[in-house]
């Protein structure tokens, strides 16, 4: 079980060499996987008013996934069943991974809880977290005096 | 345990370095695979996240079984992409089948992302035992 929580918001030096890292690392060894990046990987697409993260998780039951949003903390949970052999089979390749997951994600923003929404098609799962109404920006209007 | 470890990273491996390239410049991943092998069959199981059937293509020539699957990145209106830990892009496997396949047998499906190739393995290739007899 992993837990880690990283950053999004601002800009992160260590982010961008552990990117090179692991990308340089994908071109030197070759057919060697990566191990920097956890399970399930993540994208985040971000506007003004919310987040939206994709992630991809083939081959789940949606039942499986569990998600929780407590203030600006994502938190997704999991298990990803391993596939059992029928008598008289046998294995030639296992790569596909199994077993449960956990990953939680710092938001850039406070999430309001009830709007958030989650679907999952094709073995991807996207959630859209909207920015909480008290945790948007206010704008000061200058006067002169 | 440390080869499902290896794999739970979720690190998808880029297939730039095949052969021959494509035209276009998209990225070309190699889809984890399970494979299982029964006197009656062979079945692959791929992770192609982002793929429906529509853009999944599965041939066997000779004895080369190929994967091939196209993924558009996807966008989202209004939002730039702030950070990311997977790239999207086509799939790209082959496979050499040892085995004789009954090509016209050949199941595939989709589901979650997930393609399941049945290849049925043809009458001639089943093991037979020959009975003996007293002679």
């Amino acid at each position: 079980m992993l837990r880690t929580t990283r950053s999004l918001s601002g800009w992160n030096p260590w982010r961008d060499i552990d990117r090179l890292e692991h990308e340089m690392g994908n071109l030197v060894s070759g057919l060697g996987r990566s191990r920097s990046v956890q399970f399930p990987p993540i994208n985040v697409f971000s506007s003004e008013d919310d987040v939206v993260i994709t992630s991809e998780i083939p081959g789940i039951d949606p039942n499986d996934i569990d998600l929780s949003v407590t203030g600006d903390t994502l938190t997704i949970k999991g298990n990803r069943k391993p596939r059992e052999l029928s008598e008289g089979q046998t294995w030639h390749r296992r790569e596909r991974g199994t077993g449960s997951f956990y990953r939680s994600v710092t938001l850039p923003f406070n999430v309001d809880s009830k709007k958030v929404e989650a679907d999952y098609t094709k073995g991807v799962l996207k959630i859209t977290l909207p920015r909480a109404d008290a945790d948007k920006p206010k704008k000061i209007t200058v006067k002169t005096v | 345990m440390e080869k499902e470890k290896k794999s739970m990273t979720g690190t998808k491996e880029s297939a730039d370095s095949v052969v021959t390239e494509k035209t276009k410049n998209t990225a070309t991943y190699i889809p984890s695979v399970d494979i299982s092998e029964s006197k009656e069959q062979l079945i692959i199981f791929a992770d192609i996240p982002g793929a429906s059937e529509n853009d999944v293509k599965v041939t066997l020539d000779n004895d080369i079984l190929t994967i091939d699957a196209r993924v558009t990145p996807e966008t989202i209106n209004g939002h730039k992409m702030t950070y990311r830990e997977y790239g999207v892009g086509d799939y790209s496997r082959a496979f050499t089948i040892n085995e004789v396949i009954d090509r016209d047998r050949i199941e595939a499906k989709i589901k979650d992302g997930v393609l399941r190739v049945v290849l049925p393995k043809a009458e001639a290739a089943k093991p037979k035992t020959i009975p003996i007899t007293k002679g």
